[in-house]
């Protein structure tokens, strides 16, 4: 290294780099173009559906059809069995599977010993997570509604979703709690915290936001969710408000999937009116966990 | 107390003539009573034939150091030395890593925090810690405060025990009208001070800080080194820092750390800080002061 004679510096082109821009622009259009093509098929798909169920289902959807009990015929049916239905499931499946997925994340991330085990272990709720909704159904109807002989009831259907989306709640809460940089836990622990005051005053709530979203868009999930409690043998033609442990009961997807067999076309327009007010619901959970988690990380900024 | 290793070449005579480049600006105030005789001292730590290690790894052995009460203590030293696994091992913070274990004995107040009775999540309580990065918790500043007194079941008036930490801390003008935004909103070095006033809420005994400037500005790094002197009426603080210049400006006494071939950290000398930059004993410190290596 001689300071004498500094080695020139290439800023002309120069054999060595193949300048090419304009290959490297068209690379570029092209792939900014395929990437709009993706989101456009998405756009498309969503408002194709979304029409159709609209056109469809609109005309049939009035307070009637909201408060009314179901009905042989099409224009006198209604489906408030079914809201109230899902909205009990909704409710125990939410205090079942918020504490026991929380806790279970809490232990697999701040208690466990990064072990094989562990490890093996977490894999497994990862796949649990990709079974299809349908091997749920089986597993409730063998073992909540025969086995522990619960019946054909809201809780067992509860019990067998809230299986169904804690692997869900897991990962994304396992998640959320990784996330929490390490410097907090040591900050707290340097205050002397023992661990389980270190977990509940500053892990936590750091990964409250993520925590909540999570369970908030499982439990979406869960009321969308028809083929397990097909299995479980939700009814289609509920005329009374269930009760939670005896007696059957109606949910909404359940209802909208039962109206959509029949052949008369009137009943595809109520099976559309049906399906707007589970979007309906889904968009109402979608905007809590939006509001949530704005709520929850408004002190966070990493 | 100050020692020589047998990896420590002792000093050669012929770079006498080579001054240390680092100046030594000095902070001492004028009311500040000038320091005790050695024999006066009151040692708040003490660590007996320390050594730590990673597993099998030892990545510290056979320190014997003190730290004096209400005195600043520098750790000086090249990466990798192991000062802040020192450090960490002084409020046992690194228990937390699976594989880590120290022997030999760490008295505070002469008692052994290495014993067996003594529970790891009382030591913390009495050593507190400030760490490299500010790491106030998502929280307002406020509870950022609260939360060490609050998790050891303090009683008495939080509003004015958290005025009275962010006042120690230099902090209160700054943040008295924030009090219930995020601490995270803070600028750096106001973050740092945050975190020393949240140190400071549960009244420790000892300070220690991990590189406490290293991601703050100077004007910030000046003002925590203010705060240090102002703070070490009430406290013992050790630092660990990989500035000399505020090794030589802060702290009372300064501990060189190196490494040796087996790439164990080891203190090669512990003396006054002006002693360490002006006229050190080793060789060794003399180049890591001089800016000769490190």
């Amino acid at each position: 290294m001689t300071a004498a004679t500094p080695t020139p510096v290439a800023i002309a082109p120069t054999e060595r780099f193949e300048p090419a821009l304009m290959r490297r622009k068209l690379t570029a259009t092209i792939f900014y173009g395929a990437c709009l093509a993706a989101i456009g098929i998405l756009l498309l798909a969503l408002v194709l559906l979304l029409v159709q169920v609209l056109v469809r289902g609109l005309p049939w959807l009035d307070i009637d059809f909201l408060t009314g009990v179901p009905s042989r015929r099409a224009s006198a049916t209604g489906i408030l069995p079914a809201i109230v239905g899902s909205l009990e499931i909704a409710l125990i499946v939410g205090l079942i599977s918020f504490p026991v997925g929380v806790a279970a994340a809490i232990y697999l991330s701040e208690y466990a010993r990064d072990s094989r085990v562990n490890r093996l272990l977490q894999t497994n709720i990862s796949n649990l997570a990709g079974v299809p909704s349908i091997i749920y159904g089986i597993l409730g109807l063998a073992v909540f509604v025969r086995l522990l002989g619960l019946g054909t009831t809201v809780l067992a259907a509860a019990l067998t979703l809230s299986l169904l989306i804690l692997p869900v709640i897991i990962i994304a809460s396992i998640e959320a709690l990784r996330a929490v940089p390490n410097a907090q836990r040591e900050g707290a622990y340097a205050l002397g915290a023992t661990r389980w005051q270190m977990v509940r005053r500053s892990v936590f709530p750091a990964a409250a936001p993520g925590v909540m979203t999570g369970i908030i868009l499982a439990m979406a999930r869960a009321i969308g969710e028809a083929a397990p409690l097909l299995l479980i043998g939700a009814a289609g033609f509920v005329t009374f408000l269930p009760n939670p442990v005896s007696g059957s009961f109606s949910v909404l997807p359940v209802i909208a999937y039962n109206y959509a067999k029949r052949p008369q076309d009137d009943f595809q327009g109520v099976s559309g009116a049906t399906i707007i007010v589970i979007l309906v619901l889904m968009l109402v959970l979608n905007a809590l966990a939006l509001i949530v988690r704005a709520r929850l990380s408004r002190h966070i900024q990493w | 107390m100050n020692m020589q290793l047998s990896e420590a070449p002792p000093r050669k005579p012929a770079v006498e003539a080579i001054g240390p480049t680092v100046r030594i600006a000095s902070m001492a105030r004028p009311d500040e009573r000038p320091p005790a005789a050695e024999s006066q001292r009151d040692y708040i730590i003490q660590l007996e034939n320390v050594s730590c290690y990673y597993g099998s790894f030892r990545a510290v052995r056979d320190v014997d150091i003190k730290a004096a009460k209400n005195e600043i203590t520098a750790l000086i030293g090249p990466s990798g030395c192991g000062k802040t696994t020192l450090l960490r091992t002084l409020n046992r913070m690194n228990d937390l890593v699976p594989s880590y274990r120290s022997e030999g004995r760490i008295l505070l107040d002469g008692q052994d925090l290495n014993a067996k009775a003594v529970d790891p999540v009382a030591v913390r309580r009495r050593v507190g810690m400030v760490f490299q990065k500010p790491n106030p918790f998502p929280k307002t500043v406020y509870e950022n405060i609260a939360f060490g007194p609050k998790i050891n079941g303090f009683k008495g008036n939080m509003d004015e025990l958290v005025e009275r930490s962010l006042r120690r801390a230099a902090l209160w003008d700054d943040v008295k009208d924030k009090l219930k935004q995020s601490g995270m909103a803070l600028s750096g070095g106001q973050q740092q001070r945050l975190c020393i006033a949240r140190t400071i809420a549960v009244e420790p005994e000892v300070i220690l800080m991990d590189e406490p400037c290293s991601a703050l500005d100077p004007r910030s790094t000046l003002q925590i080194e203010e705060l240090m002197a102002e703070l070490k009426r009430d406290y013992t603080i050790v630092i660990v820092t990989h500035n000399m210049q505020q090794a030589a400006r802060a702290s009372d006494s300064t501990v060189f750390m190196t490494m040796g071939d087996d790439r164990a950290g080891f203190v090669v000398e512990h003396a006054r800080t002006i002693d360490i930059f002006t006229n050190p004993r080793n060789q060794l410190t003399e180049d890591y002061v001089s800016g000769r290596f490190g």
